[in-house]
C-alpha cells in the first residue's frame, strides 16, 4: 500500500493526467459530476455523482456507423472510436460493482465492442466511503462501502490518501507514481474500515433484506396485487433508469441527415411507452407493466440469468431523484415482507 | 410548519368518504424518510390514518393524477389543493381535461414547502427533519442536530409564491390568503440584462446537463397531449438520442413555447428536474413578456379565460414593436 499527503494530491493528478485522460468528481451548482482534470479542478468529497459512472463505458448516446450515400454508392464510415486510455478517479463501491453487472450483459456473447473497448482502456480508481447517506443500501447486496473493488482502491483520511493496487493495470499505474507516494502499512486504512462498518450498521436502510427476491422468483411476484399501488403515482419519466448505474437498455436507430444515415444508439427506458413497441403493437400497455419490469429486472430477472446476482447496487440514486419518491426500496419493502 | 394540521385534513377526508360525497381521496403518502412523500389515492379512514402525511414536503401537484382519476369512475374523487395547485386545476378545466363535477376540491392553506435538495446540500446523512420554533431542525448521522432557517431551504417557487389565495375550491379549510406581489421576475430581469452571448452561454450551460428524462414534461399540468410529439418516432425527432446540442435546446424551447400562456408557473418542472435546471426561468420569461405586451395575465386564475397569445384583439401589440423591443436587449 502507498500513501500521499493530501497537500500533494494535485501533483498526483497532474502526473496521472500527463499520461492519460483523468476524470475526477468535482462539485458543481447542480451536484457532483465527473469532469476531465485540467490542472485547476478540485476533487469533490460528495458521496456520489448525480449521474453514475456508467457513462464512461456506456454513454447516453453514441454513433455506431454512418452510411454516406453518393449517387448509387453507399459508403460505410465507421466512427472513430476512442482508443485512448483514461483513468476514472474516485468511483464509489456501488458504482464499481455496477461495472460488473454491466460486464455480464455487454461482454457476454455477442460481445459489445464499443463497451469492451472502453472497458479495456479505462482504469478505475475507487474511493472508500466514510459517510454514507441515508439513502445508501449497498450492504443489502453484499457490497462493502469501505472496501470497494477497482484497479486501485483509495482510502482518504483528513490529511492522507492511501492507494492500494488490486489488478495488474492498477499496479502499473501505481508504480508509475512511486516518485510521489511512499510505502505504508494498512493500519490507518483498517481503522477507517472498522469505523465505517459501525456506521453502516446504523444507516436507516441497514436492515433491508433482498433474500425474498432472486433467481426464479418470477411467478411469486409477477402477479402481486401490490404493483398497482406501487406504480400508481409513477409518471413514466425514466429519471430512475437514467441515473441508475446498472440500467443497461438501449435503442438503436437510423437517423437521416438528408445526405447520410447515422446509426446511433442511445439509452432507452423500460418506463417509456414506446420501449416495447414492435411491429404488431406494444406488449406493455400500462405504466403498471412498465414499472413492474424495471423492478422485476433488478430483483428477479437479472439474478435468474446471472447466478443469483442482483441487478441493483443500492446506490440510492433512484431514491434521491424520483420526482414522486417511488423507488426500489419501497418496492422491496412492500413485496418482500421487509419492515 | 403548516398551520393546518394533518388531523384536520384526515377528519375532513374521512367525513367526505363517510357521507358518500366522494369515494376516494388524492393525498400525500409518507415514505422512508421525513422528506420523501408520494402522491397516492386513499379509500378509507384507516388508510389515511396510517399513511397520509401533510408536512413541509407536500409540494407535489396532483394535476396529472386528477386527470387520470377523474376519468376512472362515475363517482367523485376528493383532492386537497394548495393555492398554487388550484391554478393548475383551473387551467386543466379550461382545456376540458376532466369533468369539474367529478372532483371535490378541498382548498388548504400553505406556508410554503421545503426543498429537500437544499437540505441535503447542508446536511449529510439525514435521520429526521422537524420544526422547532419556526426553524428547520435536521438530525444527522454525522453532525448531530443542524438548525436551518426556513428561508434558506424553502423551495424556490415558494420563496416567490404568487398567491396564497385559492383560485378554486368546493370547500376551504383554514384561512384564505391573498394574491401576492412576488419577486418571481427578478431572475428573469437579470437574464434580460445580459448580452445575447452571455445569455446563450447561460442556457448552454444549464441545458447541456439535461438527460432528457422527460420528468419536467411528464409532471407538467400544461403538458397534457395524449401523445407528445417527442414520443412519436414518426415525427422525425430523436428524443432519446439528444442527437446534438441544437436539438437539446430545441426540446426545451419548443416545450416552453407550447406551454406559453397555459403555464401557471406552478414550478413543478424545476422541482422534479434531476439535473437542477432552472426551467422556471424560461416559463417566467414568457409570462413576463405576455404581461408586458398584452397586459397582466395569470393562467388558471379563472376557468375559461383565453391566453393572450391565442386571443386576438385590435389593441394587441404589433409584431414589429415586439421585435424592436427584443432588439434593444439583444
Ligand atoms: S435501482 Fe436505484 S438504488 Fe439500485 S442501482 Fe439503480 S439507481 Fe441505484
Ligand atoms: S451505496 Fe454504499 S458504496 Fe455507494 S455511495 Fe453509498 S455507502 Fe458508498
Ligand atoms: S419510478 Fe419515479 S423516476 Fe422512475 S419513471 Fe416512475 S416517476 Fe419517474
Ligand atoms: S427534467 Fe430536467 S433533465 Fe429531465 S428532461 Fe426535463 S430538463 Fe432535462
Ligand atoms: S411549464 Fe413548469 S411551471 Fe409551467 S405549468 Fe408546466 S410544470 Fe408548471
Amino acid at each position: 500500500m502507498r500513501k500521499i499527503s493530501l497537500d500533494k494530491i494535485n501533483q498526483l493528478f497532474a502526473e496521472i493526467s500527463s499520461k492519460s485522460s483523468l476524470y475526477i468528481p468535482v462539485d458543481t451548482a447542480a451536484g457532483a459530476k465527473f469532469e476531465k482534470y485540467d490542472g485547476t479542478k478540485t476533487m469533490s468529497d460528495a458521496l456520489n455523482t448525480v449521474r453514475s459512472a456508467k457513462d464512461f463505458f456506456f454513454p447516453q448516446t453514441e454513433n455506431m456507423v454512418d452510411f454516406k450515400v453518393e449517387g448509387k454508392n453507399i459508403e460505410i464510415v465507421e466512427p472513430v472510436n476512442e482508443y485512448e486510455d483514461f483513468v476514472v478517479f474516485g468511483v464509489r463501491a456501488c458504482d464499481v460493482k455496477s461495472f460488473e453487472i454491466l460486464d455480464r450483459v455487454f461482454l457476454a456473447d455477442p460481445v459489445d465492442n464499443f463497451y469492451k473497448n472502453r472497458r479495456e482502456h479505462g482504469i478505475i480508481v475507487s474511493m472508500a466511503c466514510t459517510k454514507p447517506a441515508e439513502t445508501c443500501f449497498c450492504g443489502t447486496f453484499g457490497i462493502d462501502a469501505a472496501s470497494p473493488a477497482g484497479d486501485i482502491v483509495c482510502h482518504k483520511t483528513d490529511d492522507t490518501l492511501y492507494l492500494d493496487a488490486k489488478t495488474e493495470k492498477g499496479a502499473q499505474l501505481l508504480d508509475s507514481l512511486n516518485a510521489l507516494t511512499e510505502e505504508t502499512d494498512s493500519s490507518a486504512v483498517d481503522a477507517q474500515k472498522a469505523k465505517t462498518a459501525e456506521i453502516m450498521k446504523k444507516l436507516p436502510l441497514a436492515g433491508l433484506d433482498a433474500s425474498a427476491f432472486g433467481a426464479d422468483k418470477t411467478m411469486e411476484f409477477f402477479n402481486a396485487p401490490e404493483w398497482k399501488e406501487l406504480s400508481e403515482a409513477c409518471l413514466g419519466c425514466g429519471t430512475c433508469t437514467f441515473v441508475c448505474p446498472t440500467c443497461q437498455c438501449y435503442d438503436i436507430k437510423d437517423f437521416s441527415t438528408g445526405h447520410e444515415v447515422k446509426r446511433f444508439r442511445c439509452w432507452d427506458s423500460c418506463m417509456y411507452s414506446d420501449f416495447t413497441r414492435m411491429a404488431h403493437g406494444n406488449i406493455r400497455n400500462s405504466q403498471l407493466e412498465r414499472f413492474r419490469q424495471r423492478f422485476m429486472h433488478k430483483l428477479v430477472y437479472y439474478p435468474t440469468n446471472n447466478e443469483g446476482i442482483f441487478g441493483c447496487v443500492g446506490c440510492g440514486r433512484c431514491l434521491a431523484k424520483c420526482p414522486i419518491n417511488m423507488n426500489i426500496v419501497k418496492v422491496m419493502k412492500k413485496l418482500g415482507g421487509n419492515k | 410548519m403548516q398551520e393546518i394540521k394533518r388531523e384536520d385534513l384526515i377528519a375532513k377526508a374521512a367525513q367526505l368518504l363517510a357521507d358518500g360525497t366522494v369515494d376516494r381521496v388524492i393525498g400525500w403518502k409518507k415514505g422512508e424518510f421525513d422528506y420523501d412523500v408520494t402522491p397516492a389515492v386513499f379509500t378509507s379512514k384507516e388508510e389515511l390514518e396510517s399513511e397520509f402525511v401533510w408536512n413541509d414536503f407536500c409540494g407535489a401537484n396532483f394535476s396529472k393524477y386528477l386527470r387520470k382519476e377523474a376519468d376512472k369512475t362515475e363517482s367523485k374523487v376528493m383532492a386537497f389543493l394548495k393555492p398554487c395547485d388550484t391554478y393548475s386545476f383551473n387551467q386543466l378545466l379550461t382545456e376540458h381535461k376532466f369533468d369539474r363535477e367529478k372532483v371535490y376540491v378541498v382548498g388548504i392553506p400553505c406556508n410554503g414547502m421545503l426543498d429537500d435538495s437544499k437540505i441535503k446540500e447542508r446536511a449529510n446523512g439525514i435521520s429526521s427533519v422537524s420544526e422547532e420554533n419556526g426553524k428547520v431542525v435536521v438530525d444527522t448521522l454525522y453532525d448531530g442536530k443542524i438548525t436551518l432557517e426556513r428561508a434558506e431551504v424553502l423551495a424556490e417557487r415558494c420563496a416567490n409564491c404568487k398567491s396564497k389565495k385559492h383560485a378554486a375550491y368546493d370547500e376551504l379549510l383554514g384561512e384564505e390568503g391573498e394574491v401576492l406581489d412576488s419577486a418571481r421576475f427578478d431572475e428573469v430581469e437579470k437574464l434580460e440584462a445580459m448580452t445575447a452571448d452571455e445569455r446563450f452561454a447561460f442556457w448552454q450551460n444549464e441545458l447541456s446537463r439535461c438527460i432528457r428524462c422527460n420528468a419536467c414534461r411528464n409532471i407538467c399540468p400544461a403538458c397534457t397531449c395524449e401523445k407528445c410529439v417527442f414520443d412519436n418516432p414518426a415525427s422525425g425527432v430523436e428524443n432519446k438520442a439528444i442527437s446534438d446540442s441544437f436539438e437539446e435546446k430545441m426540446f426545451h424551447i419548443i416545450r416552453a413555447f407550447h406551454v406559453a400562456g397555459r403555464c401557471t408557473d406552478c414550478g413543478e418542472c424545476s422541482r422534479v428536474c434531476p439535473q437542477n435546471i432552472p426551467l422556471h426561468l424560461l416559463n417566467r420569461k414568457f409570462i413576463k413578456d405576455m404581461n408586458e405586451f398584452y397586459g397582466e395575465y395569470q393562467a388558471g386564475a379563472e376557468v375559461g379565460s383565453r391566453a393572450p397569445i391565442v386571443d386576438f384583439t385590435t389593441e394587441d401589440i404589433e409584431p414589429c414593436d415586439a421585435v424592436e423591443r427584443g432588439g434593444e436587449n439583444a
